[in-house]
């Protein structure tokens, strides 16, 4: 199993240190990344993917430097979802979906038939085959994330990272989304999500809590002292509750 | 076969059936204006044959390859630098192009004055198609030493704009010392496709065959940029070299361009537009097309400009402008109307 693994990250933009020491193992399943907003969870998440090397600390990625590993290769192991993303070009979505698969076919080669139905497992995993045809600009957000969304499946990296992959979704697609992830970490594949939505990180399988570029606890997803931990980053401004098997993150709003 | 396919399809039949008739109606444009009589009666006699095939053939495919150069390096430009309005001469290749050419034309006045008699003897010797080749290939080396290569578009574009602010300054210079200098400088900015012959064709024939391929074989590098590079990058690429493959050809293609033909504006900026609004595409097929597009347009500007006022011509660098920029109004106009 693929293995990926972070020591001492320190990570300054702008002279403000933004990852302090931070040590991460990525484990076998569905990992959440939560914190309070400018904890650092993108910056660690682009760190892990191998987009910015950090100014002091190591990354390993099968036991070699990650930044070692010649890129195609790398892209190979590792798929990453960047928040926020877009397309500003005039491909369909099946055309995008498709170049996850840049990694395996390089430059010119042209896609087989494996590459093809990689794309549509990818696009039916992420519910969204309906509109191959579909360019960006034809599409609502959430439906626009959901084709971005398929573009990382596509890879079929055995490490899959997503920076708040639920950007734009309405409810029902969150949890498809949630489903989608456990099916994926049940396959064997290592997902790591950055979330903001915590009841939706709660259904991971383990959470890492940053706070001002620090790990501040680490876990099993279901774990007390983890949610204790969780309250007081947050301010006291969440409860957690155990509701119909599941906990969820309820926000404080008469506060 | 899908819409999408049949669109491009049509397109580019479309785009070789334009071709084909616009070549046709070059070969018989002449000095009395457009007659297909007139190129029956030419091809008829020795001296009619000399001026079809030696003048307007290679005027006629010249005009195609110029046209064909500038719409493929503005495809790439404009997938480069993910901007709609970029322009291949964006990368400093029109003010160096334009400064090797006044420099050139300079070189007797300014002898023995601002440099010395061996100096401008060596200038005056490369040529004007030498000067503006090496003047536009000068310029893009600029614009990448002064953005430290090509790892970030917006240093690229910045860098660009400074070295075409800067160049074209030196022109000014140089022909505020020279000002004999001024009419060859004015009709190189308006572009030429009246003086182009065989071995015109030859060179832009080969700059095509190289730069081509080239820009093609990078074509997934533009599709992946549309997501934006940081997701280019966790794909695999690596950016630095591949945009600085992008760059040298769009510099190549460009450069020979308008060492022949001068300063054609618009057809890098509008064929590219043109191919995407009727058959949106990857840029494998955006790419080729626009080379296919840009050439049919100049074609197309070539001809009106022989024959609009004829004997008499409009530069053709004119016409290029009015079409495009009447291109651009009508974008304008649809797009505040929806």
């Amino acid at each position: 199993m693929t293995r990926l693994r972070a020591t001492g990250i320190e990570v300054s933009l702008g002279g403000t240190r933004v990852l302090d020491g931070v040590s991460l193992d990525v484990r076998p399943g569905w990992t959440a990344i939560v914190g309070p907003n400018g904890a650092g969870k993108s910056t660690l998440l682009r760190v892990l993917a191998g987009l910015r090397p950090p100014d002091r600390g190591e990354i390993q990625l099968d036991d070699a430097p990650l930044a070692s590993w010649d890129p195609r290769e790398r892209a190979r192991r590792i798929a990453w979802l960047t928040q926020q993303g877009s397309s500003s070009g005039d491909l369909t979505a099946r055309e995008i979906v498709l170049l996850g698969r840049l990694p395996h076919l390089g430059l010119v080669a042209s896609p087989g038939a494996a590459d093809e139905a990689a794309v549509d497992r990818a696009m039916a995993e992420a519910e969204c085959a309906a509109w191959s045809d579909r360019r960006p600009q034809q599409l609502s957000g959430g439906e626009q994330q959901r084709v971005l969304l398929a573009r990382a499946l596509a890879v079929e990296a055995p490490l899959l990272l997503l920076d708040e992959p639920t950007t734009h979704l309405d409810p029902p697609h969150q949890a498809a989304l949630a489903r989608l992830f456990r099916r994926r970490a049940a396959a064997g594949t290592k997902v790591v999500s950055v979330l903001h939505d915590l009841s939706l990180a709660l259904a991971a399988d383990r959470l890492v809590l940053l706070e001002r570029g620090r790990v501040r606890a680490e876990g099993p997803a279901d774990e007390p002292a983890l949610h204790a931990a969780l309250v007081e980053a947050f301010e006291g401004a969440i409860r957690i509750e155990r509701v119909g098997g599941r906990w969820i993150a309820f926000p404080h709003l008469e506060q | 076969m899908r819409v999408d396919e049949q669109r491009r399809l049509r397109l580019a039949l479309g785009l070789a059936i334009a071709s084909a008739l616009v070549a046709a109606a070059g070969m018989a444009a002449g000095g009395d204006g457009w007659s297909p009589a007139g190129l029956v009666r030419a091809l008829g006699n020795a001296e009619g044959r000399l001026i079809v095939l030696q003048i307007r053939a290679p005027r006629t495919l010249g005009a195609w390859l110029t046209g064909a150069l500038l719409g493929l390096s503005g495809a790439a430009a404009q997938g480069l630098f993910r901007n709609p309005l970029a322009d291949p001469y964006l990368l400093g290749s029109a003010s160096g192009a334009v400064l090797g050419v006044v420099l050139v034309l300079a070189a007797a006045a300014l002898g023995g004055h601002a440099v010395s008699v061996a100096t401008a003897q060596a200038i005056a010797r490369f040529g004007l198609v030498g000067a503006a080749f090496a003047g536009a290939l000068v310029g893009v080396l600029l614009t990448l030493s002064l953005a430290r290569g090509a790892q970030e578009t917006m240093h690229l574009l910045l860098a660009g704009v400074v070295v075409g602010v800067l160049l074209t300054a030196a022109s000014d210079l140089v022909t505020t010392a020279a000002p004999d200098a001024l009419r060859g400088k004015q009709a190189f900015l308006l572009g030429s496709t009246g003086f182009l012959g065989w071995q015109s064709c030859a060179f832009m024939a080969l700059g095509l065959a190289v730069t081509l391929p080239v820009a093609w074989r990078l074509a997934r590098v533009l599709d992946a940029l549309t997501l934006g590079t940081e997701t280019a990058v966790s794909l695999g690429l690596t950016l630095g070299r591949l945009r600085l493959a992008l760059v040298a050809a769009i510099a190549l293609a460009t450069g020979v361009a308008v060492s022949q033909a001068g300063l054609i504006a618009f057809v890098g900026l509008i064929a590219p537009h043109l191919v995407r609004r009727f058959a949106p595409a990857t840029h494998g097929f955006v790419l080729v097309a626009s080379a296919a597009a840009g050439g049919a347009l100049l074609l197309t500007a070539d001809v009106l400009a022989r024959t609009l006022i004829a004997p008499r011509e409009v530069p053709v660098g004119i016409l290029t402008a009015i079409l495009g920029g009447g291109y651009l109004v009508w974008l304008l106009r649809g797009r505040r109307a929806a």
